[in-house]
């Protein structure tokens, strides 16, 4: 099979970005992807980290935290925390330390045990990273809620998590949570954060009074390496989200991957500006910058490109892990706005989330002197799969290579269930990985099925749609599958279309990832509405507005339509697919399957 | 525009983005992205509709001072 003519051309639209040859420049931790791949092993990487002491087992929070404490970097600033109205606090890894013993005890008395879930929402603030740590460190699993879901998301995970355990500020509870609460009869301790204005509820726990009176000793429990330790919530297609588990050995990426794909050194300060809602805002905005002992900024503000600017000068950050949406909006303010920030500091930047577009990557050599690494990876895998890497030439569009110790291929499956590895160049297929590496999902909670389904014989597939180019660079081409990626953040469109067919009136809703410039996709939604209710925009806006309070602003829809009827497969599916070419001017396929249709 | 004007067309735009907010008890001092739960794109579209219905151009630099519904309205009534 031979590649379309396209495709094979996109790889080289635009030029590649050399690394230039500077002897006084930082040497990259993996100055050769070539031999890396060939030395590499998960045994010598598990050999970065300590091992809890008396070979008592593997514990992530020991990792970040604790092994930190008797050595030299115990008085470096673990986390340097930038609120929204400029205050600062800073955690040395001692502090660090003191306060996730504090937390672990606090969680101790109350009689929560190993293995229960305690949940996180919030935005970002220290007392979410000290939770987390801690929880990890009483062997809880924990499991981060975004804190712009709205009641229905927050509920549904929280009830397939057996949330026993949630940790908030007072205002995400009132608005959030207290509505809720009857609902979810799993959840036992609710521990809020105090903020100014915001008077204590009922039925939770005070965190100052909770935890501050704890001892700052903790000892933790021997932990199996396979002992679970996270569980991050992702959307599929249809049903409900599903909840990967982690487990304790996922700090052997976590690690790894912070050292060559993000390429840490030991004085670095780093800013991964994720959400700790999200996957990446745990993998790489907690656990990677403390495993590998740097100093991790983490800022409370919501995106502001002179804010961010600011940071960037004043923190002196070295390295920024970032993703496409923010990357897009300082594009729009133009390079001129970063002239005159002292950004000399910063030696490596990258992106995750969604594919970074290759004028993105190019305006970052034009903005800041330096190309923004790509890197690909997703809730299930853990961390950082493929990725530019910072001794390599980039390839603007390209998400990378594979991570050494990942074996990365395109397969293509057929209805049948057949599978074939695609060896030819810029032939799209699915993306494939040998499973095993340490941060590989062990499973969907309650959900044995849905995990077999992503696995074939020894490969995990991806979902997503790629190629690879004739140097081993992997290009991403769209989702094998009706996920909206909007923002960075993956929704499923079933959880909207549900949303949608609660309202009165509604009788049939299809719910597409629409094309952005800025979000990458955002949320579409068409309805056909019952009889005896017709388009208006008064009833869009109730529409808009009641999905908005079940969902959240991130995952409600963007835009709504009104159509006749939508289209559906004989087996009554609707035909996502047939609304997304419609709605793009594109050819609609194969449409023997199609029951009725909109025009 | 006078503040009366500014105030009517904020609230307007505000109410095609997040119909489901009770606008009259706004905070006009605190975030609009908290208060109405906005996120990013729905400020982006925020910005966009008021350059449309005015006409002004409301450069990235200004977005700060659009941040509550105060700000807004003193940014278009000057």
């Amino acid at each position: 099979m031979s590649a379309p003519e396209g495709r094979a051309a996109l790889a080289d639209r635009y030029p590649r970005i050399i690394k230039p040859h500077d002897p006084s420049a930082v040497p990259a931790n993996m100055p050769d992807y070539a031999a890396a791949r060939r030395t590499f092993s998960w045994e010598g990487a598990r050999g970065l980290l300590d091992g809890l002491p008396g070979g008592r087992g593997l514990n992530i929070a020991h990792e970040a935290v604790d092994r930190h404490v008797p050595g030299p970097r115990a008085d470096r600033d673990a986390i340097r925390w930038l609120g929204r109205s400029g205050e600062r606090r800073a955690f040395t890894y001692r502090d660090l330390k003191a306060a996730t013993n504090r937390f672990a005890n606090a969680l101790s008395g109350l009689g929560v045990q190993a293995g229960d879930s305690v949940f996180v929402l919030s935005g970002r603030i220290p007392e979410l990273i000290i939770a987390l740590l801690g929880a990890l460190k009483a062997k809880c699993v924990v499991s981060p809620l975004f804190s712009a879901f709205g009641p229905e998301p927050l509920a549904t995970r929280l009830t397939i998590g057996e949330g026993r355990v949630l940790v908030t500020t007072a205002s995400l509870y009132r608005r959030k949570i207290a509505p809720l609460r009857g609902s979810l009869p799993k959840l036992e301790h609710v521990i809020v954060v105090p903020e100014a204005g915001e008077a204590p509820a009922a039925g939770t726990l005070d965190w100052r009074r909770l935890v501050d009176g704890q001892s700052p000793d903790f000892t933790i429990p021997p932990t199996d390496p396979e002992d679970r330790a996270l569980l991050h919530f992702t959307s599929g297609t249809t049903g409900r989200p599903k909840g990967a588990i982690h487990v304790h050995e996922a700090v052997v990426t976590h690690t790894v991957t912070g050292r060559c794909a993000l390429d840490l050194h030991d004085a670095d300060v780093f800013w991964c500006t994720a959400d700790p809602g999200w996957v990446t805002g745990t993998s790489y905005g907690i656990i990677a910058p403390l495993t590998n002992g740097v100093t991790s900024v983490v800022a409370e503000a919501e995106f502001d490109a002179a804010t961010w600017y600011g940071i960037l000068q004043n923190e002196r950050v070295s390295v920024w892990y970032t993703a496409p949406t923010a990357i897009r909006m300082m594009m729009k303010l133009g390079a001129e706005a970063v002239r005159g920030y002292d950004l000399s500091a910063l030696r490596f930047m990258a992106s995750v989330g969604e594919p970074l577009n290759p004028e993105a990557v190019v305006w970052g050599q034009q903005a800041f002197g330096r190309p923004f690494h790509d890197n690909w990876w997703q809730t299930e895998t853990g961390g950082i799969m493929i990725a530019n890497f910072a001794s390599m030439d980039v390839k603007p569009g390209s998400m990378g290579k594979p991570l050494p110790g990942i074996e990365a291929a395109i397969v293509q499956r057929d209805p049948g269930g057949s599978f074939m590895i695609v060896d030819d160049p810029m032939v799209e297929g699915e993306l494939a990985l040998k499973a095993g590496w340490p941060s590989m999902m062990r499973g969907y909670l309650h959900e044995e099925e849905r995990y077999r389904k992503c696995f074939a014989g020894p490969w995990y597939l991806t979902g997503d749609l790629a190629m690879r180019d004739s140097e081993g660079y992997y290009w991403f081409v769209g989702r094998a599958d009706d996920v909206i990626k909007t923002s960075g953040h993956l929704i499923g469109p079933f959880e909207v279309e549900s949303a949608l067919l609660e309202h009165s009136a509604v009788a049939e809703a299809g719910v597409i990832g629409k094309p952005d410039p800025m979000a990458g996709e955002i949320v579409k939604a068409f309805v056909a509405l019952k009889p005896g209710f017709a388009p208006s925009e008064a009833l869009r806006r109730d529409l808009l507005g009641h999905a908005r309070k079940r969902l959240g602003a991130v995952v409600a829809p963007k835009e709504i339509d009104f159509a006749a009827t939508l289209p559906r497969t004989r087996s009554g599916k609707i035909m996502r697919r047939l609304l997304k070419a419609r709605e793009l001017g594109l050819p609609e396929g194969d449409l023997s399957t199609l029951e009725s249709d909109l025009r | 525009m006078n503040d009366a004007q500014a105030r009517s067309l904020v609230l307007d735009v505000l109410s095609a983005i997040a119909p489901e907010a009770d606008l009259a008890a706004l905070n006009g001092a605190a975030e609009l992205r908290d208060e109405l739960d906005l996120d990013s794109m729905d400020f982006l579209n925020f910005v966009a509709a008021l350059h449309k219905r005015t006409g002004q151009n409301i450069p990235e630099a200004d977005y700060p001072r659009l941040a509550t519904l105060d700000g807004a309205i003193a940014y278009l009534a000057r």
